[in-house]
């Protein structure tokens, strides 16, 4: 174990010497110690707190205070309510995935393999709207999709939109929207996959007489899986959560999931009803990433 | 038919930069409308030229005021959160303990859990508390979801690292100390500042968990989240556009020191320092 020993770089640890090994046994639970209290503390008793009040007697309220009764009523009155919400929050996150992979894919391929020097600098442009803040570069496409900005006009002339006919405040612009807002994370994982891609791999392949087509299906896109997984789960997770592009783009008629439980949590002051909808949508998300990834056949997401 | 060549060997750059080209439209249109004199305090169209929102950033003051609270939030949020992060990478990269797994799927979870349940549920428990919603509960939360995300890079920079280095310290009688002042240290800095940079751009820009344990405490984005109903003053468009000419400024200058690392270290040559560059 001196720099003489050519083994590569270091693992496992060496034995510590017996002396010391006490406090060394001791230490790693030093180390994690805060950060691990702080995470049970703030994020797990928070989810035991959040079941409680689901289960609250919903005809409480702040002001006299709730009443635990097991109320499980509470998850089939959601349901009953808000099932058209649940479904619009994971038909606009499907849609946008499906926009998001025929706009990402290509992208993480061409930086992977295409860009050369231009790599770094490519990828910088693809988190680059990280860098500004989500609301503004929201609203942004407001101006975009604006009644009078150019883009409706131009719509409008070629006659693919009615002459009354809107981009804003429509289920286009929040599916627009939300794939613009998640893009990059579903790219930056594919592009690491991608990038370990060895070109001759391809280059194998058509010289066995396979077709681009084939090529991509049969090499490139098995290879990519691990990316692709992980991306596509870094996408939907936000987005089928996600109510801030229903609420700024879209109007009441496109509110996702997000949007009802804001104002359960926050204007109608209705906890039980909120940390039911919060639950339901946590179980539904596990649900759509476990059943998902049985199918894509992949343990390894990080 | 030669074009027809030239678009099938191309196409996938071409469609790529198609792409860069819709994530880009946003970030010139806010930076076009940090230009703008609005006709009405609720229309979203270019109306005029003005540099008016540059020269006073600050006319609406709750705008500034909000700005300076998400500073504040965000710098305090990131040293703890890097703070208790890097304590954590250490402890899973340089030992083996029992309970690893159940720390790893703790850190993972927070992670992978949509922000609106971490939100509504640590409203839950601040209110079943009877814990008094402001600035120090955002601070709370700011941490608590900035962490994992510590962990994880400064995690993958100390697990890059050649241990060698430090066995060769101590073969030269540096104590553990030493060793860590003058070897680690250095070289996990750069993983530690790039979590805390990506701490404090989370903390910054968040909304969703923000909102839901505010109360009555306004930060930049809810003060966007409020205007947007209200009407949107031209100046968060300036506030857009410097934030983002910052963070392009961070990249750029270390993108600028990575390369002139690099080529200190050709200069170097074999007989300099042995540096393994990442």
């Amino acid at each position: 174990m001196t720099l003489l020993a050519p083994t590569g770089s270091g693992h496992p640890p060496p034995a510590p010497p017996a002396a010391r090994s006490g406090r060394r046994r001791l230490l790693p639970y030093l180390l994690l110690l805060p950060g691990a209290a702080w995470l049970l503390v703030f994020f797990g008793v928070p989810l035991v707190q959040l079941a409680a009040a689901s289960l609250y007697d919903p005809s409480g309220s702040l002001s006299t205070g709730y009443a635990m009764t097991w109320a499980v009523g509470n998850y089939p009155d959601v349901v009953q309510a808000y099932w058209p919400q649940f479904l619009r929050s994971f038909g606009y996150a499907g849609l946008a995935l499906v926009l998001a992979l025929l706009l990402g894919y290509p992208l993480a391929y061409a930086i992977a393999q295409k860009a050369g020097r231009w790599k770094n600098l490519l990828l910088v442009c693809v988190v680059a709207p990280m860098f500004t803040s989500f609301l503004v570069r929201t609203l942004a496409w407001k101006t975009i999709l604006s009644d009078n900005g150019a883009l409706v006009g131009l719509l409008r002339d070629v006659h693919l939109l009615a002459p009354d006919g809107r981009l804003l405040a429509t289920p286009f612009a929040v599916v627009l929207g939300l794939t613009y807002n998640f893009l990059p994370f579903l790219v930056l994982p594919l592009y690491a996959s991608l990038e370990r891609l060895d070109p001759r791999l391809l280059e194998a392949a058509t010289d066995l007489y396979a077709s681009p087509v084939q090529a991509f299906r049969r090499v490139t896109l098995p290879l990519s899986m691990p990316g692709l997984v992980a991306g596509t789960l870094l996408f939907f997770i936000p987005a089928s959560g996600d109510y801030i592009n229903a609420e700024l783009l879209g109007t009441p008629n496109e509110y996702m999931i997000g949007n009802v439980i804001d104002s359960a949590f926050l204007v109608r002051l209705d906890y039980p009803q909120g940390a039911a909808l919060s639950f339901l949508l946590m179980a539904a998300i596990l649900a759509v990433v476990f059943g998902y990834l049985r199918r894509a056949g992949t343990e390894e997401v990080l | 038919m030669r074009l027809s060549r030239w678009l099938a060997d191309r196409w996938v750059m071409i469609v790529a930069l198609l792409v860069l080209g819709y994530l880009a439209l946003p970030i010139l249109v806010v930076a076009g409308l940090s230009f703008n004199r609005p006709s009405s305090r609720l229309s979203y169209d270019f109306n005029e030229f003005t540099l008016d929102n540059w020269r006073q950033p600050c006319a609406t003051s709750d705008m500034c005021d909000a700005v300076v609270r998400s500073v504040q939030i965000g710098f305090i949020a990131t040293v703890v959160a890097t703070l208790l992060g890097t304590l954590m990478a250490f402890a899973l990269v340089r030992h083996r303990f029992r309970g690893r797994s159940g720390i790893n799927v703790l850190i993972f979870l927070p992670m992978a859990t949509p922000e609106l349940v971490m939100g509504t549920s640590l409203l839950a428990l601040f209110v079943s508390a009877g814990v008094p919603q402001g600035f120090w509960t955002i601070v709370i939360a700011h941490v608590m979801f900035c962490v994992s995300f510590v962990v994880v890079t400064v995690k993958a920079r100390l697990a890059g690292m050649d241990r060698r280095m430090e066995e060769a310290a101590m073969d030269l009688y540096a104590n553990e100390w030493q060793t860590f002042r003058r070897i680690t240290l250095p070289l996990v800095l750069p993983g530690i500042v790039a979590a805390a940079l990506l701490a404090f751009s989370l903390s910054f820009d968040d909304f969703i968990i923000t909102n839901f344990n505010a109360g009555t405490t306004v930060t930049f984005p809810m003060y966007v989240w409020g205007a947007a109903q209200r009407g949107i003053p031209s100046q968060v468009n300036v506030i857009g556009t410097a934030m983002f000419a910052v963070a392009l400024l961070l990249v750029g200058l270390s993108s600028l020191r990575g390369r002139r690392a690099r080529r200190a270290n050709l200069l170097a040559g074999p007989s300099g320092h042995p540096r393994r560059s990442s």
